[in-house]
C-alpha cells in the first residue's frame, strides 16, 4: 500500500535530477532553441570559477549558520523564560509563535517597508528620536538585514519546540539535584542542556533544510543586490535559469546545489541517527 | 512538593516575558495597524501607535482594485488540494508502515525524510520546462501537484508517528470479538486516526499557504496565490504601505488563527513525531 508514495517520490526526485544532470554538459539558453551541443564540463566550469559562486556559498553560510546560531540561542533563552511561572503564559506564547505563520513574502516586505526603509522606516524614526541618523540597512548590510528577517520567523519555532521539551523534563529530577547541592549553573549544565540536545539537534536539522534553500526573503527585498551581496545558492541558480535562461548553466548550478545539501544532509544525518531513536 | 515561587519573582517574569512577546509579535501588530491607516499617515515621519484615524479604505481598495478575491481563492485551492491530494496517497502509506512493518520500513522512512534535503533549484529547470511543454505554467493542477509532492515526506511521517501509537492489541481484542478486516479498519482503526489525520491536514495547510518557492517562480497571474501577489508590492511603483499591510493582514489571519490552535501539533509534525 505504500507504493503509490514511494513511486511518486521516486519519480519527483530521479526524473527531475537525471534531466538536470543531462542538462548540465549542454550548452543549452532558452532564448536560442535549436543550439543545444554537448558541451563537455563547460558549464561547471563556468559555474565554480564566477567569482559570483563563491560568494553565494559563502552567503549561503552564513545565512544558514547565522540564523541557526540567533535561533537555537534565543531559543533556548526564551524557552527557559517561558518556562518560568507568570500570569497570562498562554498568550505570551501565542504571541511567540505567531511570526512563523507569516508568509515570507509579507515578513520579507513588512520588515523592509516598513522598518528598515531609510527615510520612512521605523528603525529610521527610532535612530532620529536618539539623535542618530538612519541606516540603509538592506543597501548597506544586505545580509545581516536577511538575517535578522529569517531570524524572526524562525526564532518561534525554535523556542515552541525546546520549551516542548523542556517541560517534558522531570522537575524531581531538578529539586534531587537541588538537595544535593547543585547550584543553579551546574543544574542547568548537568540536566537541562543534556535533555535539551535531542530537541536541539531537531531544531537544527529542520532549520537547516529550510535554511539551505531560503528563497522569496531575497527576492523581495533586495533581489540578490547590491551586486552579489545577499545572493545565496538558490538564488543565483534561479537568476543563472530563469532570468538569464540559461538552461546548461544553471543545471550545472543545481547539481553543485544539490552536491553541497548533500554534503551537510550526511552530517546531519549522522547526528540525528545519533540522537534520536526512531 | 511543589516548587515555591515568590509573587515578586512570578511579577518579574511576567513582565519580562510580556515585553518579549509584544516585541516579537510587534511587526504583525504594526502591520495591522498600519492596514487602518491612511497612505500619507502609514509614511508619515512621525508615526503613531494608535492616535490616528481609523479607516477601511484600504481593506476596500485592495478587494477592488487588485482582483484580490481570486489570490485568495487559488491560495485557497492550492493547499487545501494539494493537502487532500497528498493525504490520499499518504494515509495507505504510512497505514502499511505502522501495522504491517518489514525490516526494509524504517530505511524507506529515512529515505523520505532526505528527499526533502533535495534542493529545490536541483529540479527547477526541468520542472519548469516539463510544466511549460505540457502547459502547465501559472496553473493550479501543477502547483497543487507540485506541492503535493513537496510536503509528501512530512505528510506521511507525521501521519507514521500518530498510526503507531495505536495500540495493536486492540486489534487482537477486535479480532477474538469475531470482527473481520474491514469492519477491523472501519470501526476500529479508522476512530483513532482520526485526530491524527486531522491535525496532519491542519499542519499541511499552513505549510502549502506559506510555500514561496515553487508559488514565486511557477505561476504569474493566473494561478497565483498569495505569496505571489504580495511579492507583487516589492517593485517601486506597487509601493503603498497601507494597502500592502490590509493585504498582508487578510493573507496572514486565517493562517494565524489556525496556527495558534495546531501549536501542539505543530512541534509534533515539524519534528517528525521526535518532541512531543
Amino acid at each position: 500500500m505504500m507504493s503509490p508514495a514511494v513511486i511518486l517520490l521516486l519519480l519527483w526526485m530521479i526524473v527531475p535530477l537525471a534531466m538536470t544532470l543531462y542538462f548540465s554538459f549542454l550548452r543549452y539558453n532558452l532564448l536560442m532553441p535549436g543550439t543545444e551541443a554537448f558541451d563537455g564540463i563547460q558549464n561547471y566550469r563556468y559555474f565554480l570559477t564566477d567569482p559570483a559562486f563563491l560568494e553565494a556559498l559563502g552567503n549561503t553560510l552564513m545565512l544558514v549558520g547565522g540564523v541557526l546560531c540567533i535561533t537555537v540561542i534565543g531559543g533556548t533563552l526564551l524557552a527557559l523564560l517561558l518556562d518560568q511561572p507568570m500570569f497570562g503564559q498562554g498568550i505570551v506564547r501565542l504571541l511567540f509563535i505567531a511570526p512563523f505563520f507569516v508568509m515570507p513574502t509579507v515578513s520579507a516586505l513588512v520588515w523592509k517597508n516598513m522598518f528598515m526603509n531609510p527615510t520612512n522606516g521605523l528603525f529610521a524614526f527610532v535612530a532620529k528620536v536618539f539623535g542618530g541618523t538612519p541606516i540603509d540597512w538592506l543597501g548597506h548590510y544586505p545580509l545581516p538585514s536577511i538575517i535578522l528577517i529569517v531570524a524572526w520567523q524562525w526564532l518561534p519555532f525554535a523556542t515552541l519546540i525546546l520549551l516542548t521539551a523542556l517541560q517534558s523534563l522531570d522537575s524531581e529530577q531538578i529539586e534531587a539535584a537541588e538537595m544535593d547541592g547543585a547550584n543553579a549553573f551546574s543544574r542547568f549544565f548537568h540536566i537541562v542542556v543534556p535533555h535539551l540536545a535531542r530537541a536541539a539537534t531537531v531544531v537544527i536539522l529542520i532549520q537547516t533544510i529550510f535554511l539551505l534553500s531560503i528563497f522569496a526573503e531575497i527576492l523581495v527585498t533586495t533581489n540578490g543586490g547590491p551586486g552579489n551581496a545577499s545572493t545565496n545558492i538558490p538564488f543565483l541558480v534561479y537568476a543563472q535559469s530563469l532570468l538569464q535562461f540559461d538552461v546548461g548553466v544553471g543545471s550545472a548550478g543545481g547539481i553543485v546545489a544539490v552536491v553541497l545539501a548533500n554534503i551537510v544532509a550526511i552530517f546531519l544525518m549522522r547526528m540525528v541517527g545519533k540522537n534520536l531513536d526512531l | 512538593m511543589a516548587r515555591q515561587v515568590t509573587l515578586n519573582r512570578r511579577l518579574i517574569n511576567t513582565a519580562v516575558a510580556w515585553s518579549l512577546g509584544l516585541l516579537i509579535f510587534f511587526p504583525i501588530l504594526w502591520t495591522i495597524l498600519t492596514s487602518f491607516k491612511t497612505e500619507a499617515e502609514a509614511i508619515s515621519l512621525q508615526p503613531s501607535l494608535f492616535g490616528f484615524d481609523w479607516t477601511l479604505e484600504n481593506y476596500q481598495e485592495v478587494n477592488a482594485r487588485s482582483n484580490y478575491p481570486r489570490f485568495f481563492a487559488n491560495s485557497v485551492i492550492i493547499a487545501v488540494g494539494s493537502t487532500l491530494l497528498g493525504l490520499c496517497i499518504a494515509v495507505p502509506a504510512a497505514w502499511a508502515m505502522a501495522f504491517v512493518p518489514s525490516n526494509r520500513t524504517r530505511g524507506i522512512l529515512m529515505w523520505m525524510l532526505s528527499t526533502k534535503m533535495l534542493p529545490p533549484v536541483g529540479v527547477l529547470i526541468p520542472i519548469y520546462l516539463i510544466f511549460r511543454e505540457f502547459g502547465l505554467l501559472d496553473s493550479r493542477i501543477g502547483l497543487v501537484f507540485v506541492l503535493m509532492m513537496v510536503n509528501l515526506p512530512i505528510i506521511i511521517w507525521m501521519l507514521f508517528t500518530y498510526f503507531r501509537e495505536i495500540p495493536g492489541e486492540i486489534l487482537e481484542a477486535a479480532r477474538m470479538d469475531g470482527a473481520n478486516m474491514k469492519s477491523e479498519i472501519l470501526y476500529v482503526l479508522t476512530p483513532m486516526a482520526v485526530p491524527g489525520i486531522a491535525s496532519t491536514m491542519l499542519l499541511c495547510v499552513i505549510l502549502a499557504w506559506n510555500e514561496a518557492f515553487w508559488t514565486l517562480v511557477l505561476t504569474t497571474t493566473q494561478a497565483a496565490p498569495l505569496t505571489q501577489f504580495i511579492a507583487s508590492f516589492s517593485s517601486p511603483e506597487g509601493l503603498f504601505y497601507a494597502k500592502l499591510s490590509a493585504a498582508s493582514t487578510m493573507a496572514i489571519a486565517p493562517v494565524l488563527i489556525l496556527g495558534w490552535f495546531s501549536q501542539k501539533q505543530l512541534v509534533r509534525g515539524l519534528t517528525f513525531g521526535a518532541v512531543k
